[in-house]
């Protein structure tokens, strides 16, 4: 049975959501506002004049097919972003919990990626693989394989895949190690006791008893890959070679902050903005029913 | 209590007041140099604030070309603006279609009575940032253009005659054939391709790149880089990539690294890449004109430039635009202008600079370095070469390397993709031209 909490007269409730109603709306409806009616003009970079043109901003970018294959890019790079961070940290999570010396630090070593800022790693791994110095690139052209991400859209693609899940593991390995802690030991002993394997035990108990967190990672995830990769994607490709690694997010700062065309950054943030929200809804609307608190 | 502040605010500006009408009039300037270069531009400014008593001049670095602009339009929008700006050639467009923001150079010059002769300048250096009735707008300030240099060692090592003649595209082709014959694996590499390539190779075969003198003679033009010469050029390129002849490294001067730690024999690559290529080569290198197809063009025209200009914003006192017209007629003088192409090797912007160089035996010392300033001045510029002009330039030059790119990966034939680039680049123009009309 829920208990719930009834407050006399709306004074205090009101007072207690003030704070995060506040913030939300200075930092979210306020500019979330602003770009919609923005997107709704071309307007010249000084801000002298601009131009109504209803929706036509929203009918440039769609007519145009380059635009529309981003989307495709986006749902590439933000599936394989959300797997390369999540499958990983998992796996790690549950060997460093299985430990039972030294766990602590292995688990400070797994978190240091997660310190290191987006354009910094993009640099790291840009090095790397750099076609002319990197170091693994020398490697796998001594197994004989030439590496080309300057030209090659499949390893671009990889390379800024592999660049942004790297740091993002050490995040999810934090809530999957968390999680894992909470699991009463009485229901893994309990399995255990039946006879079922540490593997068995893995996907019929803990895996289920950790889908809430799964949940929670799958979301936070995706809205990373989304809006926070454009650093990795802008010191390692810069979207090319051609449009191979050309996400949405990327596009927006392009056009608006190196192109000024802030009609059309705003039309595209719009748009990234529904997106986004629409998958967020599919996401509590369907994936929630099958997480058991 | 409010009564107060008010009254206390009152009382210290009227004791700031007079004292600063007794300062200097200060001038900002917001540029993009760092290193070397912004060591440089530090010191021209201490020397011309130490010229006179009357202005100030404060120079703020703001981040590179792109961060530069950003800040100095995000500064407009709030009424901050600095009064002078660096903007990159790519940005020229921009900054000519917000009339209300700038304060065109020609106009300065002529309010604050400071030495201005247009006639002056090199003509392909200024007619980029000149309309087509003649009017200055903005003050070239760092100008390059591209060259071929040569790696003399990697020609040898590859057995073929370092001193052989590269004057035409042909001969090239020859060459990059023998140099992969004789073992070289980076026979050619290059930097800016779209700049190189499209831009500079259209202005040197005095074919068009767009309609309307390449945008000058009005916003309703269109991209022409699809023309027979240009696809010609980009088909042979692709061969060559194909054929591992010319290997690509990035769309911006990615390839320098390769050249400077002696991996390339040839490269194209910008007359400023001096100072980076003579303080890091450990091999004999050399300067050459950039080829040219002799099939296309019986002779060159001229190349045009790439780099900075000055552009004065509008919103300030006129006593502070005396300041900034006083700054940009020192900057413009000979001593500075040589010394400055001297330890740069950016291009002189005036004819003098350039004589005093001469004169002074500089291009005897340093061979080579005058070779990027014969190649602009060596014919009048044509409607062709007078530079571009095309609003939403720096995204069209992305959509160029990503259609560039489907070039040399073999993606696309040179002339589907150039047709793409145009079509894409047209429909950007079109926008650009609703914008600004």
């Amino acid at each position: 049975m829920e208990k719930r909490v009834t407050f006399r007269g709306w004074l205090l409730p009101l007072l207690l959501i003030a704070p995060q109603v506040i913030i939300s709306a200075v930092f979210f409806f306020y500019p979330a506002a602003q770009a919609v009616w923005q997107s709704l003009f071309i307007p010249d970079p000084f801000g002298l004049s601009a131009r109504f043109v209803g929706l036509g901003n929203f009918e440039f970018l769609l007519s145009d097919k380059f635009y529309r294959a981003s989307f495709v890019t986006t749902a590439i790079f933000s599936v394989l972003v959300t797997l390369c961070s999540m499958i990983p940290a998992l796996f790690l999570a549950v060997n460093a919990d299985r430990l039972i010396k030294s766990s602590g630090a292995y688990r400070t070593l797994l978190i240091w990626p997660y310190a290191v800022a987006p354009a910094v790693a993009g640099v790291l791994w840009l090095f790397m693989f750099n076609t002319r110095v990197g170091v693994v690139s020398w490697y796998l052209g001594q197994l004989g394989y030439d590496w080309n991400h300057v030209l090659n859209g499949g390893e671009a693609m990889g390379l800024v895949v592999f660049a942004s899940a790297w740091g993002r593991i050490s995040y999810n390995f934090l809530f999957f190690f968390a999680a894992l802690q909470a699991i009463p030991k009485s229901v893994i002993e309990a399995a255990a006791i039946d006879g079922a394997r540490f593997w068995r035990r893995f996907f019929t108990v803990v895996l289920p008893l950790l889908s809430p967190i799964t949940f929670f990672l799958l979301v936070v995830n995706i809205v990373y890959a989304f809006f926070e990769t454009f650093g990795v994607i802008h010191t390692i490709t810069a979207g090319g070679p051609q449009q191979a690694t050309t996400i949405l997010v990327y596009k927006i700062f392009a056009d608006g902050f190196v192109g000024q065309d802030l009609g059309s950054s705003a039309a595209q943030s719009v748009i990234l903005l529904v997106l986004v929200g629409l998958l967020t809804v599919v996401q509590f609307k369907y994936i929630e029913k099958r997480v058991h608190y | 209590m409010t009564k107060n502040l008010l009254g206390a605010i009152a009382v210290t500006g009227a004791v700031l007041v007079p004292l600063a009408a007794k300062a200097q009039t200060e001038v900002q300037f917001w540029h993009a140099f760092t290193g070397r270069l912004g060591e440089l531009v530090t010191a021209q400014v201490a020397d011309f604030n130490a010229s006179q008593s009357d202005f100030t001049v404060v120079e703020t670095h703001k981040g590179n070309y792109s961060e530069t602009l950003n800040a100095g339009i995000a500064a407009f929008r709030a009424g901050e603006q600095p009064h002078v700006l660096m903007v990159y050639e790519v940005g020229t467009a921009t900054m000519m279609a917000a009339g209300g923001a700038i304060k065109p150079v020609y106009e300065v010059m002529a309010e604050s009575g400071a030495d201005f002769d247009p006639e002056a300048y090199i003509g392909a250096v200024k007619g980029y940032y000149t309309t087509t009735e003649g009017d200055m707008l903005s003050l070239p300030f760092n100008s390059s253009t591209p060259v071929l240099w040569v790696n003399r060692d990697a020609m040898a090592a590859a057995g073929v005659d370092p001193d052989t003649d590269l004057t035409t595209w042909e001969q090239v082709e020859d060459v990059l054939g023998q140099l992969q014959a004789g073992g070289e694996d980076c026979p050619l590499v290059t930097a800016w391709q779209s700049w190189i390539h499209l831009e500079n190779f259209s202005a040197y075969h005095n074919v068009e790149f767009a309609t309307k003198d390449n945008g000058f003679a009005g916003l309703d033009t269109e991209l022409k880089l699809n023309g027979p010469a240009q696809v010609a050029h980009l088909s042979k390129m692709g061969e060559w990539a194909a054929d591992g002849k010319f290997i690509y490294t990035g769309r911006r001067n990615e390839g320098g690294a390769n050249f400077r730690a002696g991996e390339c024999a040839l490269f194209t690559e910008s007359s400023a890449g001096y100072a980076g290529i003579s303080s890091e080569a450990e091999f004999d290198f050399e300067v050459r004109p950039l080829p040219y197809w002799s099939a296309v063009a019986s002779q060159p025209q001229n190349t045009i430039i790439g780099g900075a200009s000055l552009w004065v914003l509008s919103g300030h006192d006129s006593d502070e635009y005396k300041g900034v017209g006083e700054f940009l007629s020192f900057l413009s003088s000979t001593d500075v202008q040589a010394a400055w192409h001297q330890n740069t090797g950016y291009l002189p912007i005036t004819s003098a600079a350039g004589d005093a160089t001469r004169a002074s035996g500089f291009y005897d010392e340093n061979p080579g370095t005058d070779i990027a300033v014969i190649q602009m001045t060596a014919n009048q510029p044509t409607a062709n070469s007078k530079g571009l002009r095309l609003g939403s330039f720096d995204q069209i030059r992305g959509i160029i390397d990503e259609e560039l790119e489907a070039i040399w990966s073999g993606d696309k034939t040179a002339q589907a993709a150039m047709d793409s680039a145009k079509e894409r680049g047209d429909a950007l123009l079109r926008r650009f031209e609703a914008a600004n009309r």
